[in-house]
């Protein structure tokens, strides 16, 4: 079952090397990590999504608690927390299709950000699910390049 | 006034109060090697930097305090890293500073560059790369606070050389300053203590199983303390040895896969297992889903990690041992009093019954290693403390040598590490020198770093090493006679052929003596006893494919033992 977690760490050189290491050295499985800067320059804030077992979800918080640089280790569930992610896609378009794709990309609010020759490049954010539809919505008509940013997530209220 | 780095870190150490160390100097960590010519440190110098590692940690089981030892960068980190993931593995406090290459070419592979912190950091509590000579002061008190507090550990500190070589106001902080991540919980919950008392008091089979967290805690007292006040039966792990006598009526000796039958039969009957500092490692629960099928679990760490990792547990309490254990028994003392103990008699009988039934033995006849091990408490009157490396040595010593002092025992638990005892037992007895410190090895085992002979000779470490040889891998050998058909890949060592133990004790200059036979084994030890000015090894040719049993097979359940 997938878990988001917000795990807040000291901005120390090597911190994402300690938890990345964790999560590989305990056999977890991680989904996404998206590390940035918070309101706080010491702090940084890294939401992962682990694809664990209750059980061993409690095992990951534990150990994530267990680095020193690590000040707190939040869960975020679903209901009670926005999530969010980017997706930019170069997809084939040409005079034929162009419209279609725009349309496409107006109805998930996404933004073209760049034209090419024979291609189009969009960003669009939103719940991972949506991104996910949107991909497949586009894939027909040929993807090019392809990112995600992985999931970032606050807690609600 | 502006001092070195090197002279910053030196202080530093000093004023956390260091006064040995044990290294091996290189490169880029001589600018600290020539502060320590001035220093008040001891330095004690060995011939491998595991070897440094290894006396470091035996240090600091002995002791209690910090161990520290010193390397070079580059093969000289590498060479600790061994010494570093032992001790970390059975929570001992140790730091360990390698130097590095300096700050400008780290990156470039230099000349014995090697990534420090990145190949320690699976095997350490936590660890630092000094990039400027400011931080020294705060990341050594870090190092020491950290690897001395919570749930101890190593911590390593990586040193380049230009770090140390530039001059910096030195000054060194009161307190710390800001570890916002760091909050071990010492105190227990209250209500769960008081959940863990109420099922004390209605258990009727219970049984505390205690590991190394109590010695560490220092809460052998209290745990004696609860034992007496309601019977308790106490089994303890390879490395909680000593945390409760053994020669007590109520001990049950080790349990696990070569724990005693009756420690095991408990575990597997019990209805309440108090699990003090001890982590259920599968060398103790045998096949995780069959274990103790019939038990409510208490379990008190430290470490919250722990808790439920590999058993789930009734009523976890996180906490310091000796803090949970005093609240405890405030919590039961006044039950009891009011209506006495709870009634286990028939669990005693019970208990009784196994041990009359099950013993530990020795198999008459030839020179037996179980025999040496039984003379070596015999002559020492149990009162020495006793290093070992790894093998069946290691568990023919946790079963023959009753330990009734915390820190008596000194042995590599979690990683097994062998070519650990004698180095171990050279900081054990620079930690102690008052102690009576025999390093029990195999002869697979001391071959790993005899070349800590030298160091124990030339400082005048008064060891004696008991070579348990039977020309074997003797526990590989024991599997491959047991679990593979008697194969004996590349476990026979060709005693007689090669080394001649006496022969290398006395190229080191050691006193070196064999003994072949049962009725010398006495004398022997008693010889070795009295000299004071360096080691003593002793060859102890023992019978060449005596196993150790009881034995719970990998993967078996604990109450399934091959002779038990």
């Amino acid at each position: 079952m997938k878990h988001t977690l917000s795990v807040m760490v000291e901005n120390k050189p090597g911190v994402l090397a300690r938890v990345a290491g964790l999560f590989s050295r305990r056999g977890f499985n991680i989904d996404s990590l998206a590390v940035g800067v918070t309101e706080k320059p010491e702090v940084s804030r890294m939401t992962v999504v682990v694809n664990v077992e209750e059980h061993s979800l409690e095992q990951v918080y534990k150990q994530l608690n267990k680095l020193i640089n690590v000040i707190k280790v939040i869960d975020l569930p679903d209901d009670n927390s926005v999530q969010r992610e980017m997706i930019m896609v170069k997809v084939k378009a040409d005079a034929k299709t162009r419209a279609e794709v725009i349309e496409i990309v107006d109805i998930f609010r996404g933004k073209v950000v760049d034209v090419g020759k024979g291609t189009i490049s969009i960003e669009v954010t939103g719940p991972a699910s949506k991104l996910t539809a949107f991909e497949e919505l586009l894939r027909p008509y040929g993807l090019v390049e392809l990112v995600r940013t992985g999931t970032i997530a606050l807690p609600r209220g | 006034m502006k001092i070195s780095g090197a002279q910053a870190l030196i202080k530093s150490l000093e004023k956390e109060g260091v006064d040995v160390m044990f290294g091996y100097p290189g490169g880029q960590i001589m600018p600290v090697y020539d502060v320590l010519l001035d220093s008040k440190i001891k330095h004690i110098l060995t011939r491998h930097e595991q070897g440094a590692a290894h006396a470091a940690d035996g240090y600091a089981r002995a002791t209690g305090k910090v161990g520290v030892c010193m390397s070079t960068s580059g093969p000289g980190a590498t060479n600790l890293v061994t010494g570093i993931a032992t001790a970390n593995m059975d929570s001992v406090p140790l730091v360990a500073i390698a130097g590095q290459v300096a700050t400008h070419v780290i990156g470039t592979d230099a000349f014995q560059e090697a990534d420090t912190t990145g190949i320690t950091l699976p095997v350490v509590k936590h660890n630092y790369l000094i990039m400027r000579p400011e931080d020294i002061a705060r990341t050594v008190q870090e190092a020491f606070l950290l690897a001395s507090t919570g749930r101890p550990g190593a911590v390593v500190i990586d040193m380049p050389s230009d770090v140390s070589r530039t001059q910096v106001d030195f000054r060194y902080p009161d307190k710390l300053t800001s570890l916002p991540g760091y909050r071990p919980t010492t105190k227990g919950h209250n209500r769960q203590i008081k959940e863990a008392a109420r099922l004390i008091l209605a258990a009727k089979q219970p049984v505390i199983y205690a590991g190394g967290g109590v010695i560490t805690a220092e809460a052998s007292e209290e745990l004696r303390q609860l034992a007496r006040l309601l019977d308790l039966p106490v089994t303890t792990t390879l490395l909680g040895k000593g945390a409760f006598p053994e020669t007590d009526g109520l001990s049950l000796g080790m349990l696990g896969m070569h724990g005693t039958s009756y420690a095991n039969f408990v575990m597997m009957k019990t209805d309440l297992i108090l699990a003090i500092g001890a982590r259920f490692d599968d060398r103790i629960t045998g096949r995780l889903d069959t274990f103790a099928p019939h038990a409510k679990i208490i379990h008190i760490d430290i470490d919250p990690a722990e808790i439920g990792k590999n058993v789930s547990v009734d009523v976890p309490i996180v906490g310091d041992a000796r803090k949970v254990l005093k609240d405890l028994l405030a919590a039961l003392k006044p039950k009891v009093a009011e209506s006495g103990p709870p009634d286990t008699s028939a669990w005693h009988k019970q208990i009784r019954e196994w041990k009359k039934e099950y013993p530990l033995s020795i198999p008459p006849g030839g020179l037996r290693p179980q025999f040496v091990v039984d003379e070596i408490y015999r002559v020492t009157h149990g009162k020495a403390t006793i290093v070992t490396d790894v093998g069946q040595h290691q568990m023919w010593s946790a079963q023959f040598y009753k330990c009734s002092k915390p820190r008596q025992f000194i042995s590599s638990g979690g990683l097994g590490t062998m070519g650990f005892g004698l180095p171990a037992a050279i900081g054990a007895k620079i930690g102690k020198p008052g102690s009576r410190v025999v390093n029990i090895a195999g002869d697979g085992s001391i071959q790993m770093n005899s070349q800590e002979l030298a160091t124990a000779v030339l400082n005048n470490v008064a060891i004696t090493i008991a070579v348990i040889n039977n020309g074997y891998l003797g526990m590989v050998r024991q599997w491959q006679e047991l679990f593979y058909n008697k194969r004996y890949s590349h476990t026979h060592l060709r005693r007689g052929e090669s080394p001649d133990f006496v022969k290398l004790a006395e190229a080191y200059g050691a006193l070196g003596m064999r003994v072949t036979e049962a009725n010398q084994v006495e004398q022997a030890l008693k010889e070795a006893f009295k000299v004071k000015n360096g080691p003593v090894l002793i060859d102890f040719m023992v019978e060449e494919e005596e196993n150790v049993f009881p034995m719970v097979a990998p993967g078996a359940s604990l109450d399934d033992m091959i002779g038990g």
